[in-house]
């Protein structure tokens, strides 16, 4: 579904990632795990289609697809979803209208009529239960003045309207209390089926508890170091990462 | 003939028309001569460094219509506030049609400053507040002085609300090559009294308009006065729109400022606090284009302690559109405990476009709290890449992040159906459908 193959980007010509390969088929979940600085955020901009990166060399495919040209909007309509690390307050647009926009939008890149209002509340009103979400949570300006909780919540929420192929998590977990992370990560398993894929970035072991991963990968100065299944999360949990620098020979 | 020249002879056709006996007409004659001395404003003085008026002084302008001219209300009716009952008082051509408006008496004062400087009942009222707080020495306050006749008289007589909204409403026809509008409104808010005025000119022909407006507004003790400038005319109408407030004890003055349309508009709104515990908030949105100019000039006077001081301003300016943004705030050795307040916020979207903002603070108190801040900037690229990453298009993420910015300015809007109609305003000019009524 999704294919990572030799990934170089830059910043400032400044390499971050240095070959990145990965390969996600449908109905997986994958965790990128690794210390900071390591580059897990930038992957996921990069495939997202952020313009600040530069990709040197390498493709990201969907589906078969490079998504070399597409704009971040264009990744989106083809079924690319990055949940943000920190998402942006947009004063005076409500959640409901931002999803709309979001949704017809993406309707009409693929050449379909809005969706009618009927359908669309209908619609919002099911996945805003999937996470427990209030009502009136959904007539407040998008993330303004949301607690982190309710800023993850609202990015899992806009996951389930948008249905994606392939859901990316930068860090879901930080900034969410027990509860918070519970419903988070049980929307995610909710909206996880045999033809979508989920990529959750993570530095900590314990989102994972909720959403298991099929394969656990550690990310290390730009490129990925070791593969693994589950249990591999639980032993960086306990270790850190020193000890697979010191198997490497990093 | 120079315009200057033109309108000092036409100073003596003007003394044709009107009583000379009147008191009033001893306030115009001093204020002829102070115009006859200093002219049309020049970029060689510092408040008109940045916006000139050279290119509107070539232009033949009529001073005296010809003739009255009519509209019908279904040509004009979506300039109105028409989703609400208002009070309306409407001029076409610098004369006041009957037709357009609905004024009133009852209570309350809606009615025309024609009346208000002629008929002997407003005397005592015009000796106490005409030309009282406007500059006689500022240029064009002073031409409009010296023309005054015509425009709204507002009375809201102590502890009295006005229970409808005052629209006041310019039009300009296009009978005339080029028209010189001086319209001059008078607005009395007396103890404990409360109104809301919307005010707007509109040219509905592409010939040339200048309009050379002033406005006096007295706020007795605890008066609360809500004024609204809806500026969104067409591109070959400019205006000079100068506001004066006197405000007094416990009074809340609240005024917006909406730009969007108009080829040069410059605002001089000028608040001065005759009281303590005074509320004095203005508000502005900007948003212009190629070949427009926007120029707001406030001053905030702080004479007495305790009173405070609001502004916040936003420009957006594309294509090569110019803004200037100059906020100053006195604060008198007497103003103790004075907090004032500035932020002047700019998006500059095109690289061909500019804005020149300065804050100008002369502060005389040791005991105060004056804050001021002005920002010059593009779009937030990371919130542009979030609104994409969902799907929206570049052109109306930008939009969608422009109208935010712009947003908390209208969060003050009083009269919801304003707000929506600025709303709709806003997004009509960033030029996006965005598939919601924002």
């Amino acid at each position: 579904m999704l294919e990572i193959k030799n990934l170089h980007a830059s910043v400032d010509n400044k390499e971050i990632l240095k070959g990145i390969n990965l390969v996600v088929k449908p109905g997986e979940v994958h965790a990128i795990m690794g210390p900071n600085g390591a580059g897990k955020s930038t992957l996921a901009s990069v495939v997202a289609g952020k313009d600040e990166f530069e990709v040197t060399k390498g493709e990201v495919l969907l589906e078969g697809q490079d998504l070399a040209d597409d704009a971040p909007e264009e990744r989106a309509h083809k079924g690319i979803f990055l949940s943000f690390q920190y998402p942006v307050e947009i004063p005076g647009v409500t959640v409901t209208n931002f999803m709309k926009t979001a949704i017809n939008e993406s309707r009409k890149a693929r050449g379909q009529e809005d969706m009618p209002a009927n359908e669309m509340l209908k619609m919002i009103k099911e996945k805003a239960e999937l996470l427990e979400i209030d009502r009136k949570f959904l007539s407040r300006s998008l993330n303004e003045g949301f607690s982190g909780g309710e800023k993850k919540r609202n990015e899992i929420f806009q996951m389930a309207m948008l249905e994606p192929k392939v859901a990316i998590l930068d860090e879901t977990d930080s900034g969410l209390d027990i509860d918070a992370l519970r419903i988070v990560a049980g929307g995610v398993n909710k909206l996880r089926s045999k033809d979508n894929a989920v990529v959750v970035i993570t530095h900590y072991q314990r989102l994972l508890d909720y959403i298991v991963p099929d394969f656990v990968h550690v990310l290390y100065d730009g490129k990925i170091v070791k593969s693994g299944d589950a249990s591999l999360a639980l032993e960086l949990e306990e270790k850190g990462y020193d000890w697979i620098k010191q198997e490497m020979a990093l | 003939m120079e315009l200057k020249d033109k309108l000092v002879n036409a100073f003596m056709a003007f003394e044709n028309q009107v009583d000379l006996d009147h008191p009033v007409h001893d306030v115009r004659s001093a204020a002829i001569k102070v115009f006859e001395n200093r002219g049309f404003p020049n970029k060689k003085m510092e408040a008109w460094k940045y916006t000139s008026l050279k290119s509107l002084e070539k232009l033949d302008f009529s001073i005296f219509p010809k003739e009255a001219a009519t509209l019908e209300y279904k040509d004009v009716k979506k300039y109105f506030l028409h989703e609400v009952d208002t009070y309306k008082i409407v001029f076409v051509d610098g004369v006041y049609s009957s037709f357009l408006s609905e004024t009133t008496h009852q209570g309350i004062d809606v009615c025309l400053m024609s009346a208000a400087l002629t008929k002997d009942m407003y005397k005592p009222i015009i000796e106490a507040y005409f030309n009282k707080v406007a500059s006689k020495e500022e240029n064009l306050t002073a031409l409009n002085t010296a023309f005054s006749r015509e425009g709204a008289y507002i009375r809201i007589p102590k502890n009295t609300q006005a229970t409808k909204p005052i629209e006041i409403i310019h039009f300009a026809t296009g009978r005339e090559q080029a028209l010189l509008l001086q319209p001059r409104n008078l607005v009395v808010v007396e103890e404990n009294a409360e109104v809301q005025i919307l005010e707007r000119h509109q040219s509905l022909s592409e010939n040339a308009v200048f309009t050379n407006a002033v406005t006096e507004i007295f706020a007795a003790k605890s008066a609360m006065v809500d004024f609204y400038k809806v500026q969104n005319d067409n591109s070959t109408a400019s205006l000079v729109d100068n506001t004066y407030i006197d405000q007094h004890s416990q009074s809340v003055v609240t005024l917006h400022t909406f730009s969007f349309g108009g080829k040069m508009t410059r605002n001089n709104l000028n608040f001065y606090q005759n009281g303590e515990h005074i509320d004095s908030t203005m508000k502005g949105v900007t948003i212009i284009g190629d070949g427009q100019h926007v120029d707001h000039h406030t001053l905030v006077h702080h004479i007495q302690p305790n009173c405070e001081s609001h502004q916040d301003y936003k420009g957006i300016y594309d294509g090569n559109s110019t803004g200037v943004f100059n906020g100053k705030i006195m604060v008198d050795r007497l103003a103790q405990k004075t907090n004032a307040f500035q932020q002047n916020n700019n998006l500059l979207i095109s690289n061909k476009s500019s804005i020149n903002t300065k804050p100008q603070l002369e502060i005389f108190a040791d005991d105060v709290k004056c804050s001021h801040g002005c920002t010059i900037g593009q779009l937030d690229h990371d919130a542009l890449f979030y609104l994409q990453s969902r799907g929206i298009g570049k052109k109306e993420a930008q939009a969608l992040l422009m109208y935010a910015f712009a947003n908390n300015v209208l969060e003050s809007v009083r009269i919801p159906e304003l707000k929506k109609r600025v709303n709709a305003l806003i997004a009509e000019k960033l030029g996006v459908n965005l598939g919601f009524e924002l």
